[in-house]
């Protein structure tokens, strides 16, 4: 039972972590939380199984075919539903614009691939007793993910510009950084995270239209305990989510797991409203 | 207001109200259920718009999952009456109750946006939404899961056909009027300074929390209600009747309709019913096509059709117009003498970090004078305003109200000391009046409780006339009287300087402390301030003057400090502060 817990909580928290690191990117680069989050979470699923599994193809070329997508729905992202609306950011209806996209997207996905949850195939064919790739896939996109990014941002001159926009949008660009291109290429990358986590998650989660609620509330939650824009704390966040609900579905059934955690989730936001790890920034007056 | 020229204004307003109300009661007339049946689902949607439009259009919290609150009404209803877990009950009962246990779960949602960022409670009522929908789904005992529980049926007066018609009829009916009265009040004011300049709100003695509850409490009930109608319309339930995508429906209803306003919202909901019976074919896509429409309205008209069609904001202003106070005035706007007289503080410091914002600051500001506070970028003067409002917590000092001692408060609550404040950036509601900005100030003097104002008892209706006779009168004291129906964002900088003070004036100060209003005045509009500020101080108000001009200061002032690096550096009366060595060399200049 133990094993259970810990093998398949670390892995779908390895996702949740994953879908948390997609949100802190868009946020540092736009102040902007993106419903499409979940969205490329629910897409990596579906189109890698309709990729392989229905058009044939072969496990690493689906799989860059699918974070090309992510990247360029990221882009969209920006341009359509972010950038027009960022100027008037305290009226918050980025809200509205990534929600009202991300369900476009979905509805197009439940009429063009159905609305039934599909299985994912196997990626990597190895030999019985070895632990399921189900269950290690997640959380090896999360190491590879989370070292790519620190390799980007501490050892990379356009990983340090992220790090500039995130930290003082207004002076990096009196800096002379070309915020707008640096924005839609942070979209970019999180297209791909978000799509990544889909695609390893699924053989677990299964390709599933409606995943993209379920990723975008559970992927929240961790940055929400993390604090928000911290990806380590997201890992940390995520993981123990997944933990914490693989355990109360085993003890007491799914749907108080379900339960469990919004009530954690309330009670900690009303308790640590910085999350667990961050700090109150922000001047008001 | 573009109403009917040839009608009274009160009764050109209400026009496309009894218009509505005329063709909704006589339409069973035609008897046709199909068309019955279409007005019903209008009606029970607009009951639960009625309410999130007090959340999403006028307190700017953006409850993208309000849906929930259907579902948990109509469970309830359906299931008290069915008897499934206890006695059978009276429908009506059961409805009331489904409307209880959406006003609870409405507030429990809503917890984290009373402190959190909008956001986070947008994700909140997502996360609930999902929720909801897999306990009903698991909790088979009593929801009768995926297959679903009977609709409660209406016993008479109310039994189904047109009976029901009038009861969905005469609750949206109800829910029109009472939300309508809460967006006229100062309540709906008040939820709109929130949303948009919620620092100002704050020091008009607005406590965010607690009003947030009542709304909550309420679009919660009016959302249980509507399922527990929903529930009888569609006489039978099940889980995937209740799907998120129909929050979309909800907010372009809203949008469409204009942030703001009640009666947009209803055409955009009766719209909104009507189209998809006209577009069966697409019925596929019309989660798609809803989507994509409330995109492009968030793109192209975020301010709805009511911005779109407020063609009296469009007329221009006068070109130049001039800004003149009426200080003969202050006396009745002030009306009764201040409370306090003596503020104090002792010892105040401030540190964020490594950084001594305030170090050890001693200031004394007394009733009837006018008191300057000086010193370069960076001295702290600002910062001591907003200790003085409570939006810091000093590290050590404190300060005292003639004698007795201040506890760490939050800011509404220095409101009620009689504690008033304008800002370095005017921070102004720019959908609004400037009449119902400046009415803001007043809030705290509103005697009507919520429930009275939700049925415009007597009280509220001479709290609501005493309250715009006071605007008009603050308006009239600093000059601005002819722009008070004029979209406050409309105005010019200087403009809003003073309107800021006649909304501080509102509160009826005992102190009023002025943040740099003269910044962005010209020399005659500065002149002219200066003699308001004096003659307020002479009706016995005590002001604390943070400003960068000289000569106003020693104009006016009754006496001076000068702060630097968050330490006095010299204080007392104009012409010593004058003639002080270091002050001159260090900020005066020769």
């Amino acid at each position: 039972m133990l094993e259970s817990i810990v093998s398949y909580g670390l892995a779908v928290g390895a996702v949740y972590a994953l879908i948390g690191i997609t949100y802190n990117v868009m946020y540092s680069a736009s102040r902007v939380f993106s419903f499409t989050a979940g969205m490329l979470g629910m897409l990596g699923g579906v189109l890698g199984a309709v990729f392989i599994s229905r058009m044939g193809m072969n496990a690493a070329l689906a799989l860059v075919l699918v974070l090309a997508c992510g990247a360029v729905l990221g882009m969209v992202t920006e341009v359509v539903t972010v950038r027009p609306v960022l100027k008037s950011i305290e009226q918050h209806l980025y809200v509205l614009s990534t929600l009202a996209f991300a369900l476009m997207v979905q509805q197009v996905t439940a009429i063009e691939f159905g609305t039934e949850a599909q299985p994912f195939p196997v990626l990597v064919p190895l030999e019985a007793g070895l632990p399921g790739q189900k269950f290690w896939l997640p959380l090896l996109a999360c190491a590879v993910t989370i070292l790519g990014l620190e390799l980007l941002y501490r050892r990379t001159l356009i990983g340090r510009a992220f790090l500039a926009i995130a930290e003082d949008s207004y002076a990096a660009r009196a800096l002379g950084l070309p915020e707008t291109r640096l924005r839609l290429a942070c979209y970019a990358i999180a297209g791909v995270i978000g799509a990544l986590a889909g695609f390893t998650g699924a053989q677990m989660l299964l390709a599933y239209f409606g995943n993209q609620a379920i990723l975008n509330f559970y992927g929240f939650v961790p940055v929400a305990l993390g604090g928000m824009g911290s990806n380590r704390g997201a890992v940390v966040g995520g993981l123990a989510l997944g933990l914490f609900q693989q355990a109360a579905a085993v003890l007491f059934g799914g749907l108080h797991a379900a339960i469990a955690v919004f009530v954690v989730f309330i009670v900690v936001l009303l308790l640590r409203p910085e999350g667990l790890a961050g700090a109150m920034t922000g001047r008001r007056v | 207001m573009n109403g009917v020229a040839w009608l009274p204004p009160r009764l050109a307003g209400s026009m496309p109200w009894l218009a509505l109300g005329l063709v909704a009661l006589l339409l069973p007339l035609f008897d046709d259920a199909y068309i019955g049946v279409i007005a019903q689902r209008a009606f029970i949607y607009w009951i639960l718009s009625a309410g999130l439009n007090l959340l999403v259009g006028f307190a700017g919290q953006i409850a993208i999952g309000w849906v929930p609150m259907l579902t948990l009404g109509a469970y309830t209803t359906a299931v008290l009456t069915a008897g499934t877990v206890t006695e059978p009950w009276n429908p009506y009962l059961a409805l009331a109750a489904g409307g209880v246990v959406g006003a609870v779960f409405g507030v429990i949602v809503g917890l984290p946006a009373l402190r959190l960022r909008t956001f986070y409670f947008a994700m909140t009522t997502l996360g609930f939404a999902t929720i909801t929908t897999q306990v009903a789904l698991a909790w088979k005992s009593v929801t009768g899961g995926g297959v679903g529980t009977p609709g409660p049926v209406f016993p008479w007066p109310f039994e189904p056909g047109w009976g029901f018609y009038y009861l969905c009829f005469l609750l949206a009916a109800l829910a029109t009027w009472m939300t309508a009265n809460i967006g006229a009040s100062r309540y709906g004011r008040a939820l709109i300074a929130l949303r948009d300049a919620e620092v100002a709100a704050e020091a008009s003695g607005i406590a965010k929390p607690r009003l947030l509850v009542l709304i909550f409490l309420l679009a919660g009930a009016l959302g249980g209600v509507a399922g527990g109608l929903f529930a009888s319309l569609q006489s039978y339930i099940t889980p995937d009747a209740f799907t998120f995508e129909m929050s979309v429906l909800f907010f372009i209803a809203i949008l469409i309709g204009g942030r703001g306003s009640i009666l947009g919202p209803v055409l955009g909901t009766i719209i909104l019913t009507a189209l998809p019976e006209f577009a069966a074919p697409l019925v596929q896509w019309s989660t798609f096509l809803y989507a994509a429409l409330l995109l492009l309205i968030v793109l192209l008209i975020p301010g709805g059709l009511a911005a779109l069609l407020d063609f009296s904001n469009r007329r221009p202003l006068a070109k130049h117009r001039e800004i003149l106070p009426r200080p003969g005035l202050l006396r009745e706007v002030l009306g009764r003498s201040p409370t306090a007289q003596h503020l104090e503080l002792r010892g105040i410091a401030l540190h964020f970090g490594g950084v001594r914002a305030i170090d050890g600051l001693d200031l004394d500001i007394k009733g009837g004078e006018v008191h300057g506070l000086i010193g370069p970028n960076g001295s702290g003067k600002t910062t001591t305003l907003n200790v003085i409002s409570g939006y810091y917590r000093p590290t050590a000092g404190a300060l005292s109200l003639d004698g007795a001692i201040l506890a760490t408060e939050a800011p509404p609550r220095r409101a009620a000391h009689r504690i008033a404040r304008t800002f370095q950036t005017p921070r102004l509601i720019g959908d609004v009046s400037v009449l119902a900005n400046v009415m803001i100030g007043g809030t705290l003097d509103g005697r009507a409780s919520f429930v009275e104002a939700l049925l415009t008892l007597p009280r509220h209706r001479q709290d609501e006339v005493a309250l715009r006779r006071a605007a008009r009168q603050a308006l009239a004291a600093v000059g601005l009287e002819a722009l008070a129906e004029v979209r406050a964002d409309r105005l010019q900088h200087s403009e809003l300087r003073f309107m800021e003070i006649a909304r501080a004036l509102m509160l009826h100060p005992a102190f009023l402390l002025l943040d740099e209003p003269a910044a962005g005045l010209s020399a005659e509009e500065i002149r002219r301030l200066g003699a308001l500020i004096k003659a307020i101080s002479r009706e016995g108000v005590a002001v604390l003057l943070v400003e960068h001009h000289a000569d106003l200061i020693f104009d006016i002032c009754d006496r001076v400090t000068v702060l630097n690096l968050g330490k006095v550096l010299a204080a007392g009366t104009p012409a010593e502060i004058r003639s002080h060595r270091e002050v001159v060399s260090a900020y005066l200049g020769a």
